[in-house]
């Protein structure tokens, strides 16, 4: 059995490209004190694996990050400690500010991307792939640090308009079965697809460990295997659109806390 | 003044019986339904049956049903039992056609319309989500849905 309703994949050659216009519906947002975590929604089983560090496979992928935060890279040859210290001081927090607005690209980057930056320009190493194990590795030590901090995405104008963006992004039907995300997150949020609740999508525990994958992926992997469910193309991994989805998904759960690595079928 | 345009032009489409793909048959609307068949032969009902059942057809991620056996269906929307009963072969017909003609703001995927989508992935642009064999097959099963 596979739990995900996003499976339905069936492959036919493209025959037309076609000039299409854009609609943008709008969803009801969910009021603030009615927003729940997908972790409300599961099993009692799943719910322990989260819960349990020891049984939580994301987190091996927190240990494997903690050996990178050490471990000298590229040639400046830095390790992330060398700079940043103990991660439980200077990185708390940090994952629930972002994405943030990062001046010099002149749009916000989510943190993977930050950490990129650090890859890049401090390290001077070569940037991590995405949903490479290191990527997710460090992801997942960096998320961790902020478990159960509240979301809180900055105070920022310069961020207004791509949140804007994902907001729109959001709202838009797309895809052959014509859809937008808050068509199944905020209209038909608890009611049941092809028996699956559908959760608020709420961006709370990534990257966390999904059953479905049987690997730990990224908040981008997963709004891929929507975009997949709704036959609509997705985007490259880091594509602007994907990073203002983000910003108004992370805007969206504000307050909410964070749970990386968290659990999910 | 753009938007207008748009909104008009999108409105055309809407109207004109006929989608401007080739690829699909003609079809006329006549009220809330499309009373002549797309193929021009009558469905068959088993082969229905089998079509709403098979997940990657999508109806029953959002709609129940008379299958005692299946585990797996949605809740978003009424079930099809009776539907045979509240719904002519016609109506049935358009619903499943264009569902967006008769709610503009329905969920209800249009399963034989190709135009007027955005961003549809490249392994299903230009195609409708079901044939129009596929559709007569599954009006057909719909009307003996009839308690
Ligand atoms: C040579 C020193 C240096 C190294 C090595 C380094 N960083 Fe940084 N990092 C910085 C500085 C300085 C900043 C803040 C200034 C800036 O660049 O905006 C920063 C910022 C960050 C931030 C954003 C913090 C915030 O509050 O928004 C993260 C996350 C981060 N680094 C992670 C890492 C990781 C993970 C590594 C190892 C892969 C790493 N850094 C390696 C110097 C370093
Ligand atoms: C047809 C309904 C539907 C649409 C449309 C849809 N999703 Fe989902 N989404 C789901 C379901 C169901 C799940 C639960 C996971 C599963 O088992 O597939 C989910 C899971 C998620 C999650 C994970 C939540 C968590 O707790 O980790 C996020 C985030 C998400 N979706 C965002 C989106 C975005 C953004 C879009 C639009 C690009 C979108 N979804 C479109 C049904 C939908
Ligand atoms: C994404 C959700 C969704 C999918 C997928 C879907 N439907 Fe629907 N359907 C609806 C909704 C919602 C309604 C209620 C009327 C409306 O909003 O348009 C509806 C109404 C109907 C009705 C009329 C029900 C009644 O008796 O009032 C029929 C019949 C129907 N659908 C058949 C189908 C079939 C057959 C399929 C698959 C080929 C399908 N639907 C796929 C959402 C869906």
């Amino acid at each position: 059995m596979t739990s995900g309703w996003a499976s339905l994949r069936r492959l036919a050659p493209a025959v037309f490209v076609l000039a299409a216009t854009a609609i943008v519906t709008a969803s009801a947002e969910i009021p603030l004190n009615e927003r729940r975590s997908g972790y409300a929604d599961l099993g009692r089983e799943t719910k322990a694996m989260q819960d349990d560090d020891t049984a939580n496979p994301g987190m091996l992928a927190v240990l494997d990050g903690e050996a990178l935060w050490s471990a000298k890279a590229g040639s400046a040859g830095r390790s992330c400690a060398d700079c940043h210290g103990d991660a439980r001081t200077s990185m708390k927090g940090v994952a629930a500010r972002y994405p943030a607005f990062d001046a010099k690209a002149g749009r916000p980057v989510n943190i993977e991307q930050r950490i990129n930056l650090c890859r890049d320009e401090r390290q001077q190493a070569k940037p991590f792939a995405y949903e490479s194990r290191d990527m997710l590795a460090l992801s997942a030590f960096v998320g961790l640090q902020s478990r159960g901090q509240p979301i809180a995405p900055p105070d920022d104008a310069r961020l207004q308009p791509f949140r804007d963006a994902g907001r729109d992004t959001y709202n838009r039907r797309q895809g052959q079965l014509n859809l937008a995300c808050g068509h199944c997150h905020d209209d038909n949020r608890g009611q049941r697809l092809a028996g699956i609740v559908i959760p608020q999508a709420h961006p709370t525990g990534y990257p966390l460990y999904r059953l479905e994958w049987q690997s730990v992926g990224s908040l981008q992997r997963r709004l891929r295997n929507c975009l997949i469910g709704m036959r609509a193309e997705h985007y490259a991994y880091g594509a602007p659109e994907y990073v203002e989805l983000e910003t108004y998904l992370m805007w969206r759960a504000r307050g909410m806390p964070m749970e990386t690595p968290a659990v999910r079928p | 003044m753009k938007f207008m345009l748009t909104a008009l032009l999108a409105n055309a489409l809407m109207m004109t019986a006929a989608p401007a793909q080739d690829a699909l048959h003609r079809f006329e609307v006549v009220g809330d339904a499309i009373p002549s068949s797309l193929t021009g032969a009558p469905g068959d009902p088993a082969r229905g049956r089998a079509i709403v059942l098979k997940r990657e057809n999508t109806c029953l991620l959002c709609h129940s049903g008379p299958f005692p056996d299946e585990r797996f269906q949605g809740d978003l929307s009424p079930s099809l039992a009776g539907a045979g009963a509240r719904w002519s072969e016609g109506q049935l017909r358009l619903r499943l056609v264009d569902a967006s003609r008769l709610n503009p703001a329905t969920i209800m995927p249009s399963y034989y319309r190709v135009d007027g989508l955005t961003r549809v992935a490249p392994a299903w642009r230009g195609k409708p989500i079901l044939t129009a064999e596929q559709i007569e097959d599954v009006v057909a099963y719909l009307a003996t849905l009839r308690e």
